[in-house]
């Protein structure tokens, strides 16, 4: 128990710094400017099938889903606008990022993990190198900046599977459709449901590098970094979207 | 300790009497009761190859990882080219480390970038006035002195475990190092090409007279590229001098290792 304690101050501590580093060395040059760009391809476009097919699943699935009940009150005209404000809020951040969780996390967590056992970070401290700033801030901040991007990727697939799903049982045009869809937003629906998603990308990235990058020797550290990344970005993701919630419950 | 006479082999070429690297009282622990280094003592002198023998687990490695920082010692004064790096920031190490290369075990290539872009990665970061004709001129000549220039644009992965030495060695010695550290350079090869790579390192010492210090267990690995062998046990230097001295050693031990 006292052991078990122990392990979890300490690893609180080590993410602190490893966080604390991050913010110390981000602003400081050489900027790894190719890297980056490298790694947004690789983070974003790499994801955009998967996020896409998911994202058009869930439109799909929450309107087939939802008409039964909205039509027993007469109401299926909300639902264009109820699968959108649903997709935008919540269900697309959310599955987005623990896709990404998934995807992306495990992917750092491993590859990272793989190069430390292989001495390849070694291998770029002792030639003078910061693997930090070349693996992990390029990394992160790719993170950061493609997981809102996909999350709007997402959404707007999400609700071009909405209308794929009224068009199942209804006759419903593309134009109407969207103008009951936007008719039915508002900027508070969508800002707040951004700004939380680069909190999404940064924790996947820096929990991903977090476990990958001091990774002990061994190949068996290698698939627990990769595990251990991806249960503890789906945890972060879950109460980063609590707390995000009920912020924007108190101010707005 | 036992002492024996150190010679200098014929055909390398005489170093300097003035050590590059000097250590002193080296200790390193992992936890209580894991006393890796108790107390190494050793120094390398300019032009000089020296071989550290001893058996696995004995704190070969760590004691070449303290040298350029990688691990951090408990105890001890290690200088490198006249400077104490046990006191000095992570700006002044970095000066310090682009003066020496390093092999590792297992080569250590990125496995996500070409033989060319490995050379580049280093290159491209502290000559950043080189143009990019430069750098290619460079990347080939590196390649050319392991004569390996056909796999400049293949993938780590499509290269076995000696081309992969040879590269590992090129991507160091792009940087003109002064010193040369060898984790253990002909592990896991056949004898043929364990003996190029131990020709290869000697052809680096002649060429570009560095110091290197030599982690090995091949013994003729030892024989051909060392000017001066040390053999650690249990954390403390324990025999010292040429191959030939060490080999009719009176002690069993020491001569165990020449069997």
């Amino acid at each position: 128990m006292v052991i078990s304690l122990k392990n979890i101050f300490t690893d609180a501590g080590n993410v602190t710094l490893f966080t604390a580093r991050f913010f110390k060395e981000v602003f400081r040059p050489p900027f790894e400017i190719k890297e980056f760009i490298r790694q947004c391809y690789m983070i974003g476009y790499k994801s955009l099938p998967l996020v896409g097919i998911t994202g058009f699943i869930m439109g799909l699935v929450l309107t087939l889903q939802s008409r039964p009940t909205l039509a027993e009150f007469g109401a299926e005209s909300w639902l264009p606008g109820m699968v959108a404000l649903s997709l935008i809020r919540e269900i697309a951040p959310v599955i987005t990022a623990l896709i990404c969780a998934g995807k992306i996390s495990s992917g750092i967590g491993a590859e990272l993990g793989s190069m430390k056992v292989t001495e390849q970070i070694d291998a770029m401290e002792v030639s003078a190198i910061n693997p930090y700033k070349y693996l992990v801030i390029t990394r992160i901040m790719a993170t950061t900046l493609m997981v809102p991007l996909l999350v709007v990727f997402a959404d707007g697939v999400g609700i071009l599977g909405g209308f794929v799903g009224i068009n199942i049982h209804a006759d419903v045009s593309l134009f109407r459709y969207f103008s009951q869809v936007l008719s039915s937003l508002e900027f508070l629906d969508i800002i707040p449901a951004t700004i939380k998603t680069f909190f999404f990308g940064f924790f996947i990235g820096m929990i991903g590098c977090y476990k990958g990058f001091p990774a002990a020797n061994g190949t068996e550290s290698v698939g627990k970094a990769a595990n251990s990344a991806v249960v503890a970005a789906s945890l972060t993701i879950f109460i980063i979207d609590m707390l995000a919630v009920q912020i924007t419950d108190l101010f707005f | 300790m036992i002492q024996a006479e150190t010679t200098i082999k014929k055909g390398i070429g005489a170093y300097s009497t003035a050590p590059v690297i000097n250590i002193k009282g080296l200790y390193k622990s992992f936890g209580e009761h894991d006393d890796v280094l108790k107390g190494v003592d050793l120094s390398v002198k300019k032009g000089e190859n020296l071989v550290v023998l001893g058996k696995s687990g004995s704190g070969k490695s760590i004691t070449i990882k303290c040298l350029v920082g990688l691990v951090k010692a408990d105890k001890g004064e290690i200088k490198v080219f006249d400077t104490d790096i046990t006191a000095l920031n992570t700006n002044q190490l970095n000066a310090i480390r682009i003066r020496i290369g390093f092999l590792f075990q297992n080569s250590a290539l990125y496995d996500s970038m070409t033989v060319r872009q490995n050379l580049e990665f280093p290159l491209k970061r502290h000559s950043k006035k080189l143009s990019s004709k430069d750098v290619e001129d460079a990347v080939t000549e590196a390649l050319e002195s392991v004569g390996l220039s056909e796999a400049i644009d293949k993938m780590p992965s499509e290269l076995s475990g000696g081309m992969r030495k040879r590269i590992g060695l090129a991507r160091t010695l792009i940087l003109k190092p002064e010193i040369m550290l060898y984790d253990e350079p002909t592990t896991g090869l056949d004898t043929i090409t364990s003996r190029e790579i131990s020709e290869l390192i000697l052809a680096i010492q002649k060429k570009s007279k560095t110091s290197s210090i030599i982690i090995t267990h091949d013994m003729a690995c030892a024989k051909l590229t060392g000017d001066r062998l040390v053999i650690l046990k249990d954390g403390v230097i324990e025999a010292e001098g040429s191959y030939a001295t060490l080999e009719k050693s009176n002690d069993d031990w020491v001569r165990s290792f020449f069997i």
